[in-house]
């Protein structure tokens, strides 16, 4: 049975971590709503080359041999973009991305029993929970909590040199897609070959347009960047969820906190009064024999 | 007479959108071009340089550091890696940047490293030129 004054320590011991919990909670509220802003500011240019691309895609006819990026392969080796975080207490966030890296990666063997999965990181945690299950070929654990585009660009630069020496056939980004501030849905999409946008028959724009230098010249240039704003787009996407996740997992333990708080004053109190009670009857028992 | 709207991008955020511009002047990959209302639908590559908007007697000013220009219709959608507006640059940081580059330049020996530096130089160069043509 803990005394009372244990009891105490134990509540100070509580309130103080409900002080770390609630700041950590208010921390990453902030950061979430910035992380929210930073994925609406990157829509419009996202939208933008993506208009341009399909554009581009229709002036060129056919369908392979357009350019290198598009070249669909047998997939013998796939790359696994994972997006996790680099701290942890933010829930089930990693856990349940890279229970999607395995499931992706069985769901492809299962297809090719041949095929050899591995995976590039984007944050230490969720690298620390594969590790032993598929091969780590990269970790890129440097991404800043505000990240811009430059952050990505190496990342990108690296991943279409691999595609396109054949060091890997696709490349997949298995990440935390930001449904609301409660769930976030771990997705994958296909980043490697690039998806050509399907021409929008009801589009009435204008499709002569003139390209300088030339058409293959703006393709050139306009692909890398296309990649590079999609991986852009998921990790504003994942930071969101990060942060999102982890203003939950806080809330959560600030309310456990005091719930705990709580429960441990009604102990103390109880002890407190049971305590000046055994003084009372031992004060009144002395008083009874001294009188006799 | 129409006028152009014009709007310019950067991956993180929406920089400018004006309406009832007269003239764009950008920097395309082949030299200079000029963009007045009822041009021919175009995407051009932009190198490093100064985009002008003019608008009556009014002109924005802006450095952009690459990039490429879609024109459809009366609009002019400027999408650019990075880009800043004249009055925020700080012209004495372009022109220590300006100094680093062509300091690398002379030291450097791959092609790779070089050509970096030429990159960083256009750039710096950019923004002093639109740094300059807004103060004189």
């Amino acid at each position: 049975m803990p005394s009372a004054r244990d009891t105490r320590n134990r509540i100070s011991g509580v309130e103080s971590t409900r002080q770390i919990t609630r700041a950590m909670q208010l921390v990453a509220t902030s950061k979430m709503n910035r992380a929210q802003e930073a994925v609406r500011a990157a829509r419009p240019y996202a939208d933008k080359i993506g208009d341009v691309l399909r554009d581009l895609s229709r002036a060129i006819p056919g369908d392979e041999g357009v350019h290198p990026l598009f070249e669909k392969r047998p997939e013998h080796k796939v790359a696994v973009v994972v997006l996790s975080t680099n701290r942890g207490l933010c829930g089930a966030l990693n856990t349940n991305v890279t229970r999607a890296a395995l499931e992706l990666a069985g769901a492809g063997r299962e297809a090719n029993p041949n095929v050899e999965y591995s995976v590039i990181g984007m944050g230490r945690v969720g690298v620390r929970m594969l590790a032993g299950t598929l091969p780590i070929a990269a970790n890129f654990d440097d991404v800043p909590d505000r990240p811009l585009i430059v952050d990505v660009i190496p990342i990108v630069r690296m991943l279409i040199e691999g595609f396109e020496l054949h060091a890997f056939d696709a490349v997949d980004v298995v990440y935390p897609d930001f449904v609301n501030t409660l769930t976030q849905r771990s997705e994958h999409v296909r980043l490697l070959p690039i998806t050509r946008p399907e021409a929008d028959e009801e589009d009435e724009r204008d499709p002569d347009y003139i390209y300088e230098p030339s058409v293959e010249t703006v393709l050139n240039m306009l692909l890398p960047r296309y990649v590079e704003m999609y991986l852009y787009r998921l990790v504003l996407e994942a930071a969101a969820s990060e942060h999102s996740a982890r203003m939950v997992a806080m809330r959560n333990a600030t309310d456990n906190a005091t719930d705990l708080i709580d429960e441990l004053t009604l102990a103390y109190n109880r002890q407190r009064q049971a305590s000046i009670t055994n003084e009372m009857i031992d004060i009144a028992a002395g008083a009874n024999a001294l009188s006799q | 007479m129409a006028k152009l709207t014009v709007e310019l991008v950067i991956p993180e955020r929406h920089v400018l959108a004006e309406e009832g511009v007269d003239v764009v002047v950008a920097p395309g990959i082949d030299g200079e071009l000029a963009v007045l209302p009822s041009h021919a639908p175009l995407v051009t590559e932009l190198s490093p340089g100064v985009v002008v908007l003019q608008r009556g007697g009014e002109e924005d000013i802006l450095a952009v550091s690459g990039g490429f220009l879609e024109v459809l219709g009366d609009t002019v959608t400027v999408l650019a890696d990075t880009s800043e507006r004249s009055d925020e640059i700080d012209l004495e940081r372009a022109q220590a940047a300006r100094d680093r580059a062509l300091e690398a330049m002379s030291l450097t020996m791959t092609p790779s490293e070089v050509l970096e530096a030429r990159i960083r130089l256009l750039r710096a160069l950019a923004r002093i030129r639109a740094a300059r043509r807004r103060s004189g």
